[in-house]
C-alpha cells in the first residue's frame, strides 16, 4: 500500500492538493484538499452591495464574469429589481461566450497534456497526421506542409534543450496511448486554441472593457449602453456586426477542431468511459434565461437533479436543501462540526488544525482542507457540464438528445457511459456546441430590440440607496462553466452585512462530510489504474475532468474576522482620498 | 551544458519570420516609449542571448494575471512564454505536476541561481506561520523566500503581489502582504492593476533583456512608461469632460453618446495607469469604452481607498467640477514626479544606452554586454 501525493496539482485554477491511496496498482481511497484561504466574503462586510460585483468577481480570474453575474443577481433578487431585456440578453451573450472559452481552453490548455505526449509528435508522419485530419474535419489547416511547420517548432524547442513549460512533463509515460500523428494534431490544435481563445473573447472586451474581470455591470443592468444612431455607444450596429463574426469563427472552431479532437482522442482511450464515474448524483440550478431570471421555465439550461445514475426522474430543485458541513474542514461551527448549516445561516470560523508546513502528509482522518464539503438534501453531488448535460438529456430536451445520442453511437457506448472521466470531457464539448449554436441567437434579439428603437440597458429604479428598505436578503444562482454557482447576500443599512457563496468546486472539490460520504473527486478516483506510482498521471486525467477551480472553491469566511498584521483601514473621507494619493 | 542559442535563431527555426520578429521589438519599443531606433536595440539584444530562465510564482491569487498572460496579443503568449524566455514553472499552464514541478523549481533556484527572473502573482499571507497558503507542503513565504532572493529581478503582477490587493483589504483576515513587504530588500518591479496588462509585463521582460535593467520607475517602484500618466489625461471622453456633458444616470443619452463618466464615479482624474492608450485583448477596449468608470485599480490599496466605486470624486466647496478634478490630477502628478527625482533609474539607463548617430553598433554591443552580465 502506497501513499501518492499530488500536489501541486498544475493546470488548475488555485492550490489543489490529492492525496490516494494505491493498492495493486489500483487508488483504492482519495482525499482532495484546498491549500489556499483569502476570506473574500469577510471583506465585503460594510460596502456598498451595488459595488460587490467589483469584489467578489476577483474570487476568480479564470472564471472571470461568472462570480461578477451570480453578485448583481444576488443583489437585484434582495431589491426586487427586473433588468431591462436588452442587459438580460448582454448577461447571456457574456456567460455563454465564456462558456465556449472556457471549454476550449479547459480541453486544449489544462487537460490535453495528460492525454498527449507533445515529444512523440516528432515521431509522426506529417502526411499522415494530414490525411488523419482530413478523415474527421473540414477544417482548412490540414496540409501535410502545415503539419511539418508544426513539427518543426516542436523540434526546434527539444533541440534547443530548453522546453519551457513543457520540460517537467510525463513524457514516455505507458499510460500515453495516441499514436505520433494524434500527438502531433493535437500540439498543432493546442497552439490554434491560444489563438481562437485571443481572438474570440475580444466580445468581453467591447462587452465588459476587458478579460480577464469584465467592469460592465450594475446592479439593475449594464453599463453597455445601445443605440443604434449613436457611433459612440458600447452596442451599435458596427459591433453587432463584430459579435457575430467573432461568434461564428468559434463555431468553426468548435464543431470543426474541438468536437472532432474530443471524439479522435477518446477513441484511443475508450477505457476511461469506464473510469472517474464519481457520486452518481447530478445538480444544476440551470441557467441562461429567455426572459426573466425568475422564470426557470425558460433557461436554456434546464434546473434539476438526478440521483443514483437514474436519468428517468429529473428531481425539482428546492435550494432550501442546500447546507454544508466542515467536518473535515478547517473551520468550526457554534452548534457544533457534526451539524450542517444553510447558506442562508452562514457561519464559518476559520480554526486551521493540520500539520506545520513544510509537511509531508496531511491527517485526513481529522480536518484536511479549506473547502467546506456542500450536500444536498445531505447527499453529495457533482456540478458541471456532465450535471447539465444530463439533466437536458433527461428532461428530454431534443437538441440536447440528438447531439448526445450521436456522440454515444460514434463510441457505440450507453448513456451510462457518460458517468466516467472520458463523459465529462464529452459533456463539456457538446455543451459548447450547443452554446455557441444560441450565441447568433441572443446578438440578433440584441440586434432587432436595438432596430426598434428599445435603448433600455439598466433598470435605475432602485439605484438610489434610498430607496430600499432597510433591511432585505436575496440570492443569485448561475451555471458558471464548472457548475452551479450561488451568492447569497444580506442587505442592512443600505451595507452588506452577510455575504456567502458555495462555487461550483466546493461541490466537487471538497472533502468528506459528518457521515463520512466523499465529495465528487475524491469519490471518482476510486479504482482509477495506476501503472507508475512515482507518476500518478491517470489520477490527474481523472481530477482535470472536472476542470477544478481553487480559488473559487475556498473563499468562505466567519461572522468574526480576525484583524490582523496591518491597521484597519477605514473607508477614508472623500477629502482624504484625495490627499491620500501624494504619498506615492 | 546546452547549445547556446539565439532568440532570433531561435524563432527563425520555429517558422517566425524575421519581419513578424522586428514587429515584436518595435511593439515593445513603442510601449516602453523609446525612440524607433531603440527597435534595433531590443532585437539585437534578444537575437543574441540563450533565452533566459523565468519561473512565475502563484500565492493568494484568482489566476487573473496568467489568463491576462494568455489574452496577450502584442506579444502573443507563445512568443513570450517559448521563443522570448524558457518558461520553466507556472502552475497554471506547465505540464509538469506535484513533486516533478516543484523538482523542476528547485533546479532553476540551484543551478541558475542569480540568472532568472521571477513573476509573482498574489498576495503572500503572514499570519499563523503562512497556513492560509500552502504549495507541495510548503508555505507561500517560505517559498517566496527562496525562489525570490535567489533570482536576478522579481516581477510582482497584478495588485495582489503589489500591495497585498483584495486579501489584504478591510480586515485582512489573513494577514495578506505584497512581495516587497512580505519579502523586503529584493530587486524589484511593481506592475498593478486587476489584473496585470501584459502587452507591459511583456515590455519591462524585454526591457530588462535588453538593457539589463530594469525601466525607469516611480517611488513604488512601478515602470513610469505605464504608471507616469492620470488616466483622465489619456481619456477618449475628456474633451466631453471640459466641455461639461455627463453621463447623470446609466442609459441615459449622454451615456449612449460616450459622455464623461466622472459623474458615475469615474477615478480616473485621480488614477495613473496607460490602460486607456495600451487598452486590453489587442487593443479592442479598455473599462471606460465599455460605458463604466474606472476603479483606479493600478493605485495603491484601491480596494479601500478608491471604493465606493460609483461616488463621485470630492472636491474642495468653492470649486467647479473642472478645477477640481485637475486639482486631484496635480496632487497624483506631483506625488510620482517627487519620487521618481528619488529614485531616478530611468535616467541612468536612458541616458547610458541612449542611441547617437553612427554609433549605433558600439551602443549595442553596450547593451548586450551589458545585459548578457545580468542574465546569461
Amino acid at each position: 500500500m502506497a501513499r501518492v501525493v499530488i500536489d501541486p496539482v498544475t493546470r488548475i485554477e488555485g492550490h489543489l492538493r490529492i492525496e490516494t491511496e494505491v493498492n495493486g496498482g489500483r487508488v483504492t481511497d482519495a482525499w482532495s484538499s484546498g491549500t489556499m484561504f483569502r476570506g473574500i466574503e469577510l471583506i465585503l462586510r460594510g460596502r456598498d452591495p451595488r459595488e460587490a460585483w467589483i469584489w467578489a468577481q476577483r474570487i476568480c480570474g479564470v472564471c472571470t464574469t461568472v462570480h461578477a453575474l451570480a453578485s448583481v443577481r444576488a443583489v437585484e433578487n434582495a431589491l426586487g429589481i427586473e433588468v431591462p431585456a436588452n442587459a438580460q440578453l448582454v448577461r447571456n451573450i457574456i456567460a455563454g461566450s465564456q462558456n465556449v472559452q472556457d471549454h476550449v481552453v479547459h480541453f486544449y490548455h489544462l487537460h490535453a497534456l495528460d492525454w498527449v505526449d507533445v515529444t512523440l509528435a516528432l515521431k509522426a508522419d506529417p502526411a499522415k497526421t494530414s490525411q488523419l485530419a482530413q478523415s474527421i474535419s473540414e477544417w482548412p489547416k490540414s496540409s501535410t506542409t502545415y503539419f511539418k511547420g508544426v513539427q518543426d517548432r516542436v523540434k526546434a524547442l527539444v533541440a534547443s534543450r530548453q522546453l519551457s513549460l513543457f520540460s517537467s512533463g510525463d513524457w514516455g509515460h505507458p499510460a500515453y496511448q495516441l499514436p505520433p500523428e494524434a500527438n502531433l494534431l493535437a500540439v498543432a490544435h493546442y497552439i490554434e486554441a491560444l489563438d481562437m481563445q485571443r481572438d474570440f473573447i475580444r466580445i468581453h472586451a467591447v462587452l465588459g472593457g476587458k478579460n480577464p474581470h469584465l467592469q460592465s455591470y450594475l446592479v439593475g443592468g449594464m453599463t453597455t449602453a445601445i443605440d443604434g444612431n449613436e457611433p459612440e455607444a458600447v452596442i451599435n450596429p458596427e459591433r453587432i456586426t463584430l459579435f457575430n463574426e467573432l461568434a461564428a469563427r468559434a463555431k468553426d472552431f468548435v464543431q470543426q477542431v474541438y468536437i472532432p479532437d474530443v471524439l479522435a482522442v477518446a477513441s484511443f482511450y475508450k477505457e476511461w468511459f469506464g473510469y472517474g464515474e464519481g457520486l452518481g448524483n447530478f445538480m444544476a440550478y440551470g441557467d441562461l434565461p429567455s426572459g426573466s431570471i425568475n422564470q426557470p421555465a425558460g433557461f436554456f439550461f434546464p434546473r434539476g437533479v438526478i440521483l443514483n445514475r437514474d436519468l428517468s426522474t429529473v428531481h425539482p430543485l428546492d435550494p432550501g436543501k442546500i447546507s454544508e458541513y466542515v467536518t473535515h474542514s478547517w473551520y468550526e461551527y457554534s452548534v457544533g462540526d457534526g451539524a450542517s448549516r444553510k447558506p442562508a445561516e452562514g457561519e464559518t470560523n476559520p480554526k486551521y488544525s493540520g500539520p506545520k508546513p513544510p509537511y509531508e502528509y496531511l491527517d485526513t482522518n481529522a480536518k484536511y482542507s479549506w473547502l467546506k464539503a456542500p450536500r444536498y438534501d445531505d447527499k453529495p453531488m457533482e456540478v458541471g457540464p456532465l450535471a447539465r448535460t444530463l439533466i437536458a438529456y433527461a428532461s428530454g430536451d431534443e437538441q440536447v438528445k440528438k447531439t448526445v445520442d450521436g456522440v454515444l453511437a460514434h463510441f457505440n457506448a450507453p448513456p451510462t457511459a457518460l458517468f466516467s472521466t472520458l463523459g465529462r470531457i464529452a459533456a463539456r464539448a457538446i455543451e459548447a456546441d450547443l452554446v455557441v449554436q444560441k450565441l447568433p441567437d441572443w446578438i440578433a434579439q440584441l440586434d432587432d430590440n436595438m432596430a426598434h428603437g428599445d435603448v433600455r440597458i439598466h433598470n435605475g429604479d432602485k439605484w438610489d440607496p434610498e430607496s430600499w428598505p432597510k433591511s432585505c436578503a436575496g440570492f443569485g444562482l448561475e451555471e458558471a462553466p464548472r457548475g452551479s454557482l450561488g451568492h447569497w447576500v444580506e442587505i442592512e443599512n443600505k451595507k452588506i452585512a452577510n455575504y456567502q457563496a458555495i462555487v461550483p468546486s466546493t461541490w466537487n472539490a471538497g472533502p468528506r462530510d459528518a457521515h463520512g460520504q466523499r465529495g465528487a473527486y475524491e469519490a471518482a478516483l476510486i479504482n482509477t489504474p495506476i501503472a507508475d506510482p512515482e507518476r500518478p498521471l491517470e489520477v490527474l486525467r481523472t481530477v482535470h475532468s472536472f476542470d477544478p477551480c481553487l480559488a473559487c472553491a475556498v473563499h468562505v469566511v466567519d461572522a468574526q474576522g480576525r484583524p490582523y498584521g496591518r491597521e484597519v483601514v477605514a473607508t477614508p473621507e472623500p477629502e482624504t482620498a484625495a490627499v491620500g494619493l501624494g504619498g506615492y | 551544458m546546452a547549445r547556446q542559442e539565439t532568440v532570433l535563431n531561435d524563432c527563425m527555426r520555429r517558422g517566425v519570420s524575421r519581419r513578424r520578429f522586428m514587429e515584436f521589438c518595435g511593439t515593445m519599443a513603442a510601449t516602453l516609449a523609446l525612440p524607433e531606433a531603440y527597435t534595433q536595440t531590443i532585437a539585437a539584444a534578444l537575437g543574441q542571448k540563450r533565452k533566459p530562465t523565468l519561473v512565475w510564482l502563484e500565492f493568494q491569487d484568482c489566476a487573473g494575471n496568467s489568463e491576462s498572460m494568455l489574452r496577450s496579443t502584442h506579444p502573443t503568449v507563445e512568443e513570450v512564454v517559448l521563443e522570448t524566455l524558457s518558461w520553466e514553472y507556472h502552475e497554471t499552464i506547465m505540464a509538469g505536476y506535484g513533486k516533478h514541478a516543484e523538482a523542476a523549481l528547485q533546479r532553476v533556484v540551484k543551478e541558475e541561481k542569480g540568472k532568472y527572473l521571477v513573476v509573482v502573482e498574489g498576495s503572500i499571507p503572514l499570519a499563523e506561520e503562512g497556513i492560509y497558503c500552502t504549495i507541495g507542503g510548503r508555505s507561500a513565504i517560505e517559498i517566496a523566500r527562496e525562489v525570490c532572493r535567489n533570482a536576478a529581478a522579481t516581477i510582482a503582477i497584478g495588485s495582489c503581489a503589489w500591495d497585498g490587493g483584495l486579501p489584504s483589504a478591510g480586515i485582512n483576515p489573513t494577514g495578506a502582504v505584497g512581495v516587497q513587504e512580505a519579502v523586503p530588500g529584493l530587486k524589484l518591479v511593481n506592475l498593478p492593476g486587476c489584473p496585470h496588462n501584459a502587452t507591459n509585463t511583456a515590455a519591462v521582460l524585454v526591457h530588462y533583456l535588453t538593457f539589463g535593467e530594469l525601466p525607469a520607475m516611480d517611488g513604488d517602484n512601478r515602470p513610469l512608461f505605464a504608471y507616469g500618466q492620470l488616466i483622465h489625461d489619456q481619456c477618449e471622453r475628456r474633451a466631453h469632460y471640459d466641455a461639461g456633458r455627463f453621463v447623470q444616470t446609466w442609459g441615459d443619452e449622454g451615456h449612449r453618446k460616450g459622455y464623461c463618466l466622472f459623474k458615475m464615479g469615474c477615478k480616473g482624474p485621480e488614477a495613473t495607469y496607460n490602460c486607456p492608450t495600451v487598452r486590453w485583448n489587442g487593443g479592442t477596449s479598455w473599462p471606460v469604452k465599455s460605458g463604466h468608470g474606472c476603479i483606479g485599480c493600478a493605485s495603491s490599496r484601491f480596494w479601500d481607498t478608491k471604493s465606493p466605486f460609483y461616488e463621485r470624486l470630492p472636491h474642495p466647496a468653492g470649486f467647479g467640477v473642472d478645477v477640481t478634478a485637475g486639482e486631484i490630477g496635480w496632487t497624483v502628478v506631483a506625488g510620482v514626479a517627487a519620487a521618481t527625482a528619488a529614485h531616478a533609474v530611468g535616467h541612468v539607463v536612458r541616458d547610458h544606452f541612449s542611441p547617437k548617430n553612427g554609433d549605433s553598433t558600439a551602443h549595442e554591443e553596450e547593451a548586450v554586454t551589458a545585459a548578457s552580465a545580468e542574465v546569461k
